[in-house]
């Protein structure tokens, strides 16, 4: 168990160094000059002023010292939890911003990945013992999981919000509220996060179904069904087996699947308006707010990071292989 | 399938057996209809919609009709035209990130695999760390630092960022083959590394390979769109993403002018969702256990 938690342990601390680099060198490597670009856009034509405003913001964001020390600079800086200034909501701090959108994002994708795979997995082993079933979930499955994740989103929005005026289609709560702790606002706040958890969850959900599906299908034409059928075990002891021997590689698929559902809720969240990271890193690009582009993107890999180690932590309780340390939980 | 032919298997090989398999399953069959119905259409379409895609030729709104099939936009472009553009840079964006993910993702997976050893471990290392990372936040920081952007510099850049999981089971399947007899036999003949690999090893798998490059390439239109819906899509070009793009910019969902972000999200939903019923039908055409006959 420890060669195992050593090793994941050491492949996610290299991902956030590389992750911490790219941030770092991008900016730094690409063609084009953020900091000029913002000069133009304020339009300063007096050059005395453009070289006095430049100097401010290469001092303001530490351009004027040698890249090495840039780079420990930026390390530096992250350990204290400064990701520097936004550009975009100019004098907060991109942490601030970033922890004022990451409770719309995280109320998003939590529930929605959790129960489209507890959902898709239920459906998947039943769609294995049932041909009717089968029949209806695999081409539904391939559907949901062909679909654009913004596409769904948008037909949702059109249809749940436009022609049938159930539910609001844009932003976190109605500008008419204030934020309080009252019913009304939480009932509002539950009807705007409706949709773009409802589409969330259906774009996930074929995938699983279909993995479980084949899993279980595949447990079943195995040794140890084969041997215990032929002891006689009834049916359903056979199929929990065969269920349980499945949720292995789910388990592991949940945590690789997270980053591709990460970009999906970025784009869902473009479509509603809805005031999580997804809506600010429009708005970064928009402006062109590079600090807290590259801020949104650390947090975001944090969080992936932070979620895989969990899922591992599930995978070696669930699996007792990986306790004994013997094969199993691949690394 | 209820055919009762069965092919004399002395005088036709196992590639024309695949053949012959694969042309009488109706997934493979119905999938690659509708994908490349709309290949042809991208690629044929544009020589006869002679005009410019972001032309402003009609009335504005206006739903479908005779004189514009899918209607035109707020700004009175050809929604058609657009559609038709858009298939072709998707279908592009595609092909190139599925070729350079696999290109990576096989000389990773066949490297370390075959050689094993330290050099396995640092490009394990490597596959893994390219897994964790989450693609399209990095892809949309990356293209967000290009100013001109095009169909061809997206789908390098899809490339480089999903090869990882080819090259984890190219990986796993040739740590298998590479103890086999013929391939030690292949060794004692003093040939290379590389033509081992590709004589010996690759054929071995080909089935496995064509159909990770099939979902390599719904991979990439699927991110290329969403990309393009972001606002990082080709300044030069139109995409079925940027046409889902504009039709959010301009409101199109409260106007109701569903003709504008419909057909794109057909189209992508149509060309992914046939890759990957192709690709079960394939599965059933090179695993004899899965024929329903």
């Amino acid at each position: 168990m420890g060669r195992y938690f050593r090793r994941k342990l050491l492949i996610y601390g290299i991902t956030f160094f590389i992750a911490v680099t790219i941030n770092f060198a991008i900016p730094r490597l690409m063609p084009g000059d953020p900091v000029a670009r913002m000069l133009s856009r304020n339009a300063v034509s007096n050059p005395e002023s453009s070289e006095a405003l430049r100097s401010y913001f290469d001092n303001l964001f530490g351009l004027d010292v040698p890249m090495w020390q840039q780079y420990l600079n930026y390390w530096g800086a992250l350990f204290q939890g400064d990701l520097g200034v936004s550009i975009f909501a100019f004098p907060s701090s991109v942490s601030s911003v970033v922890l004022d959108a990451l409770p719309y994002t995280l109320a998003l994708l939590l529930p929605s990945i959790l129960l489209s795979w507890f959902v898709g997995n239920g459906l998947g082993a039943m769609a294995a013992r049932n041909k009717l079933l089968d029949n209806t979930v695999l081409p539904i499955g391939y559907l949901f999981t062909a679909v654009p994740y913004m596409w769904l989103a948008i037909l949702l929005a059109w249809t749940g919000g436009i022609i049938l005026g159930w539910f609001p289609v844009a932003g976190g709560y109605s500008f008419a509220l204030l934020p309080a702790p009252t019913w009304t606002f939480f009932v509002d706040l539950v009807q705007h996060w409706f949709l773009p958890f409802l589409s969330l969850f259906v774009v996930a959900l074929g995938g699983w179904a279909i993995g479980m599906r084949n899993l279980v299908i595949y447990e079943l034409e195995s040794d140890y069904t084969n041997y215990m059928q032929a002891l006689g075990a009834p049916q359903r002891l056979v199929r929990r087996y065969a269920f349980r021997n499945a949720m292995l590689p789910q388990i592991s698929g949940l945590a690789l699947q997270l980053g591709v559902v990460v970009g999906g809720a970025l784009v869902t969240e473009a479509v509603f308006a809805y005031p999580g990271l997804g809506s600010l890193m429009l708005n970064a690009i928009q402006n062109q707010d590079f600090f807290l582009l590259q801020g949104i993107l650390l947090f975001i890999v944090i969080g992936v990071l932070l979620f895989n180690f969990l899922a591992d932590v599930v995978y070696v309780l669930v699996d007792p292989r990986t306790r004994l340390g013997l094969e199993g939980g691949q690394s | 399938m209820t055919t009762s032919v069965t092919p004399d298997a002395d005088v036709i090989g196992k590639r024309s057996e695949h053949l012959y398999f694969a042309l009488r399953n109706p997934k493979v069959v119905i999938g690659l209809t509708i994908v490349i119905g709309l290949l042809l259409l991208g690629v044929i379409g544009p020589f006869f919609l002679n005009n410019d895609p972001n032309e402003y030729i009609g009335p504005k709104s206006e739903g479908p009709s005779g004189d514009f099939w899918l209607g035109t936009t707020y700004f009175g472009q050809d929604v058609f035209s657009q559609f038709v553009h858009g298939l072709r840079s998707s279908y592009l964006v595609g092909g190139l990130g599925a070729v350079i993910a696999f290109a990576i993702g096989l000389s990773v997976g066949f490297t370390a695999g075959y050689r094993g050893g330290i050099v396995d471990e640092l490009l394990n290392m490597l596959t893994n760390v390219v897994l964790v990372l989450p693609a399209l936040a990095v892809l949309i920081v990356i293209s967000s630092y290009l100013e001109v952007r095009g169909v061809v510099s997206q789908g390098i850049i899809i490339g480089l960022f999903s090869w990882p999981w080819v090259a984890r089971a190219v990986r796993a399947q040739s740590f298998t083959l590479r103890n086999r007899d013929y391939v030690d036999l292949a060794k004692l003949t003093g040939k290379r590394a590389p033509q081992i690999i590709i004589k010996e090893i690759m054929p071995n798998m080909a089935s496995y390979l064509l159909m990770s490059v099939i979902l390599l390439f719904g991979g990439a239109i699927l991110f290329a769109a969403m990309l393009d819906f972001i606002g990082l899509g080709p300044t030069n070009a139109v995409s079925l993403g940027t046409m889902m793009q504009q039709s959010m910019a301009w409101s199109a969902l409260h106007l109701g002018l569903w003709w504008w972000f419909v057909p794109p999200g057909v189209a992508i939903t149509a060309i992914v969702g046939s890759l990957y019923i192709t690709n079960v039908g394939l599965d059933e055409v090179f695993n004899p256990k899965l024929r329903e006959m």
